[in-house]
């Protein structure tokens, strides 16, 4: 995940459950600026959602914490670091199994890691007991001209003018 | 949320009108079971169309729901779930065992 950034943004903020959507909408008005599908927005904003979800529920176990989002655009992509400074997971691959949860007593469905491997590109995890979690995600984004050109293309196959 | 017990068919009719995440499923999910614990439904249709957002949030919610009135001896089924949100009950296998009655196309 090298290369020049064309921008970037920081949030911080407390691990309350409100701030679910908070988060999810700050980071969708940040993407937007890559020109996003409506389905690629929708993507990210779900991603989203289930990482902050994990740092309040798993990482602090709703106590009282910071989670934070550091944010990258690159030409074609946008990064999304998501982490708190929680209790951390003592088993990553476990946890990235779908259906596994820790918490199935709270209705949990297990399947926040595999929503959020199937709807961007990349998906990082790095935790250490006791210190924290870092899930750093990459979705890429076609530029809206290249889609456009795309469409005159299939519309010029088609015949149209 | 709004819900609706029609008599004559013994269905609860419930729309849920706002995104559905891990914040918001505790609220819903209590006025849903004194719903179903007031009625005692024989069929539960939950109406997405109102529905903007959703995260897994929603598929323990909806399971929840679906044992609930499963051991009162009802059925329940989905109706008008946007794509967005379909994609995250057909990856869970929801819709196996909760049917979406209509096939709306997008």
């Amino acid at each position: 995940m090298n290369g020049l950034y064309e921008n970037e943004m920081k949030l911080e903020f407390a691990s309350k459950s409100n701030n679910e959507a908070f988060a999810r909408i700050t980071v969708a008005a940040f993407a937007s600026q890559l020109d996003p599908t409506i389905e690629e927005l929708a993507d990210i904003k779900t991603a989203v959602s289930e990482a902050v979800t994990n740092c309040i529920i798993h990482g602090y176990e709703n106590s009282e914490g910071i989670v934070k989002i550091v944010s990258k655009i690159f030409a074609n992509s946008i990064e999304i670091e998501i982490s708190d400074s929680g209790k951390g997971i003592e088993n990553i691959e476990l946890a990235r199994k779908p259906l596994y949860t820790s918490k199935s007593n709270l209705e949990r469905s297990g399947m926040g890691f595999t929503i959020m491997e199937s709807f961007m590109d990349e998906v990082h995890i790095e935790s250490v007991v006791g210190l924290g979690t870092k899930i750093t995600m990459k979705k890429i984004i076609k530029k809206q001209e290249l889609q456009e050109n795309e469409k005159e293309l299939d519309s010029a196959e088609l015949g149209g003018r | 949320m709004n819900s609706v017990f029609l008599e004559k068919d013994k269905t609860l009719l419930v729309e849920i009108t706002e995104e559905i995440d891990h914040h918001t499923t505790d609220k819903i999910r209590r006025k849903i079971d004194d719903d179903i614990t007031r009625y005692m439904p024989r069929k539960v249709i939950f109406d997405f169309d109102k529905v903007s957002f959703m995260d897994s949030a929603g598929i323990g919610m909806i399971i929840g729901r679906y044992k609930m009135v499963n051991m009162l001896g009802g059925i329940t089924q989905m109706k008008n779930v946007k794509k967005s949100i379909r994609k995250i009950f057909e990856m869970s296998g929801v819709v196996k065992i909760i049917p979406i009655i209509d096939s709306m196309a997008s």
